[in-house]
């Protein structure tokens, strides 16, 4: 007999999910295993809502296995740790991510690259390594093997520091990878939403120069009085477009929708590098000859292997770098993600897990 | 500054856009102190000049004489040059000139430089325009000059000058040179062939791909590919998901990039040599699932020129030519459009174009 998400495992968990393409999230009762030799369980107390939490509940990529519960930037306290758990233990302040689960024992995984395994598990919406499926943040608890945990420093307060963990790792781990983080150098970050913000935030602690390239003007006193840009470019602004030509070292490009590449190429110097980190639903249109007269190069990135995690959350204390969020409560998630589709947040919905999640 | 004398030169130029070459009279500056002069012996043709002779590229200014994969004898050196004598073997790819001390220049990549002047069509510090090298001699200033090998025979050896630093200098600058990495070669025209040849002599194992069975025998036979793959055919395509670590893609044309990001390796290279005129579809996918990159290139530096050709001698490297007579040129041109060539032509200048005497 096929079993229910009640009954699949052992421990009762609430939460909430969503069942169909509506994209509806509302109270959900499913279970979770007994907490193993190498896994920590974590008493939720903060989860942030990612833009890919959208996505995923709407069945934008088409591969949503309803029903899901969505969130990968949980912040919690650890309260079981199994008797292999060396890492972690009981009280400890943790977060857990994007990744719940990896082969960890190819290539990838050797190289702490758990995020390039081809068996790499996500922390929801994924089939775990014994066949059950995986659920996420937005519930009371959740129950992971203690190398996809994170410890939380110090100074990093929970709720503001939880989006750090898709948005935070997401902008740092190419920047690290691809060599842009050159004191002096200038960063373009193409969108301001949540991985744009902290991408300006990571930037300026590298101690590059940012400038945020943005649809319309509308933030550009916020990014520059608030973010600490040091300017802001509107790509409608012809002129300076024209100014900006050939003045950028890198850009991260945050944007999700289908957008024109050929403005961005230009403002990029001679070997200039362009990281996608949005996934627009359709292929982009890439044109050539700014790629071949300029040596320049398109990449793209997606998050970070665990031991980066850590070290961006390391690197995130040390600046004081977190998100900048709105805090809601468990039940006003559905009106949450409405304004998330429009992009009216600033810039991160965290959710209050552990003071607004109660069963009924 | 008074007028730089001038001495009679003669070459093919065409005279408006529908390219077809005719004999040319015109003049080159003097050998000024730090420049080269040499009689022209051999001419590729490249590409670039059938679609410059052409105006495809809305650049070209008339009358056009193109050229830049030219090999020579050196008449004269001015009084200031250190670096070549007459009598030696010399060429001079697709750049003459550039400022000097931007960063790409500073850096040896005057391939980069804003300033950089083209070898032909471009208007130089003396207000002419630049003439290239389907004309019977050059001159030229010695940071531009390219030294060839003695063992390489002068003919066969022109169109590395363009075609050879094209493929060479990504492969360096990516790190597609390593002993036993497996190396995609998208196209078997003229960078195509020339991409093969320096990839296996780096002691990579190359793949070349291409759209139809036809240039297999070829490929593997002939120019020492390790294998060949049809992309049109999806079984072939998905065998060899996965395995290379970059891929030279010298197709100008449009095509699709998904299946060429596929057979790459998680964190792979694709570059692009040729430069489609239309954007490319690019599907993000790949890039941020896989880490996989895209990226371009154009020739290359005067000195990493200069390393090529020396790799090239050392290696026995030329290019498949066909050589053809100054009078054969606008059919050469027309073959070349149809891809009708194994694999560049060569005009044989020195022996074959002469001065029109009704001119």
């Amino acid at each position: 007999m096929a079993k229910s998400p009640e009954t699949e495992h052992p421990n009762k968990v609430f939460g909430w999910g969503a069942r169909d393409k509506s994209g509806v999230l509302s109270p959900f009762h499913f279970s979770r295993r007994d907490n193993g030799e190498n896994d920590v369980t974590v008493k939720i107390l903060f989860c942030g809502v990612c833009h890919t939490d959208l996505h995923t509940i709407k069945n934008d990529w088409g591969y949503t296995y309803y029903p899901v519960v969505p969130g990968h930037e949980i912040v919690g306290i650890a309260t079981k740790v199994g008797k292999n758990v060396t890492k972690f233990k009981e009280g400890d302040r943790v977060g857990v991510g994007v990744i719940a689960g990896s082969c960890q024992s190819c290539e990838s995984c050797d190289q702490d690259l758990e995020n390039y395994c081809p068996q790499m598990s996500f922390t929801y919406n994924a089939i775990a390594s014994d066949g059950t499926k995986n659920y996420g943040g937005y519930s009371e608890n959740i129950v992971v093997d203690q190398r996809f945990v994170l410890r939380f420093p110090e100074n990093l307060p929970s709720d503001s520091g939880a989006p750090l963990l898709c948005a935070g790792i997401t902008v740092y781990s190419p920047m690290k990878y691809y060599g842009m983080t050159e004191a002096g150098k200038h960063l373009g970050v193409a969108g301001l939403g949540g991985l744009g913000h902290v991408a300006v935030k990571i930037g300026k602690a590298f101690g590059l120069k940012v400038t945020v390239i943005s649809s319309s003007s509308k933030k550009e006193e916020e990014a520059i009085n608030h973010l600490g840009a040091d300017s802001f470019l509107v790509t409608s602004d012809p002129q300076k477009m024209k100014a900006a030509i050939g003045t950028m070292d890198y850009i991260i490009d945050t944007i999700s929708a289908v957008h024109a590449l050929y403005p961005l190429l230009g403002l990029l110097k001679v070997n200039g590098k362009l990281i996608a980190l949005g996934l627009p639903e359709k292929p982009l249109e890439l044109p050539m000859f700014p790629l071949v007269l300029g040596r320049k190069m398109v990449g793209g990135s997606d998050v970070g292997g665990l031991k980066e995690t850590q070290e961006m959350l390391d690197f995130c204390a040390k600046h004081n770098i977190t998100a900048d969020i709105e805090l809601i409560k468990m039940d006003e998630i559905n009106s949450a993600m409405e304004r998330l589709a429009k992009s009216d947040v600033r810039y991160r919905f965290v959710i209050d897990v552990a003071n607004s999640l109660s069963p009924p | 500054m008074g007028k730089v004398l001038q001495k009679e030169a003669f070459g093919l130029a065409a005279k408006d856009n529908s390219g077809v070459l005719s004999p040319f009279r015109f003049t080159r500056r003097e050998t000024g102190e730090k420049d080269v002069r040499f009689k022209v012996l051999f001419c590729g043709i490249c590409h670039s000049d059938l679609h410059m002779v052409k105006n495809e590229w809305g650049m070209s200014t008339y009358p056009l004489v193109p050229g830049h994969e030219i090999v020579g004898v050196v008449t004269e050196v001015g009084a200031k040059v250190t670096k070549f004598k007459t009598g030696e073997k010399v060429g001079v790819g697709c750049l003459v000139s550039s400022c000097g001390s931007c960063d790409s220049c500073t850096e040896g990549m005057e391939n980069y430089c804003p300033k950089s002047i083209q070898t032909y069509g471009f208007k130089y510090y003396d207000d002419t325009i630049t003439y290239g090298g389907y004309s019977d001699h050059m001159v030229c200033d010695e940071g531009f000059i390219i030294r060839i090998p003695d063992n390489l025979p002068l003919d066969a050896a022109a169109p590395l000058l363009c075609a050879g630093i094209t493929v060479y200098s990504p492969m360096k600058y990516h790190g597609l040179d390593k002993p036993g990495m497996h190396i995609g070669v998208v196209g078997l025209g003229g960078l195509g062939h020339v991409g093969v040849k320096f990839a296996k002599a780096m002691g990579t194992k190359v793949t070349v791909i291409s759209t139809s069975e036809r240039k297999r025998d070829e490929a593997i036979n002939r120019l020492g590919a390790d294998a060949f793959l049809v992309s049109r055919d999806p079984k072939q395509i998905k065998d060899a998901m996965g395995t290379m670590d970059g891929i030279i893609d010298t197709v100008s044309a449009t095509h699709s990039l998904l299946p060429l990001l596929g057979l790459l390796k998680h964190k792979g290279k694709l570059v692009m040599v040729g430069a489609p005129e239309k954007p490319l579809e690019l599907p993000v996918m790949p890039l941020i699932f896989e880490r996989k990159m895209v990226m371009g290139s154009m020739i290359g530096g005067i000195k990493e020129t200069q390393e090529m050709i020396d790799m090239a001698g050392k290696h026995n490297i030329t290019a498949d030519i066909e050589l053809i007579s100054a009078d054969y040129v606008n059919t050469a041109m027309e073959r070349l459009e149809k891809a009708d060539v194994r694999y560049r032509f060569v005009i044989d200048v020195a022996n074959t174009l002469k001065p029109n005497p009704n001119l």
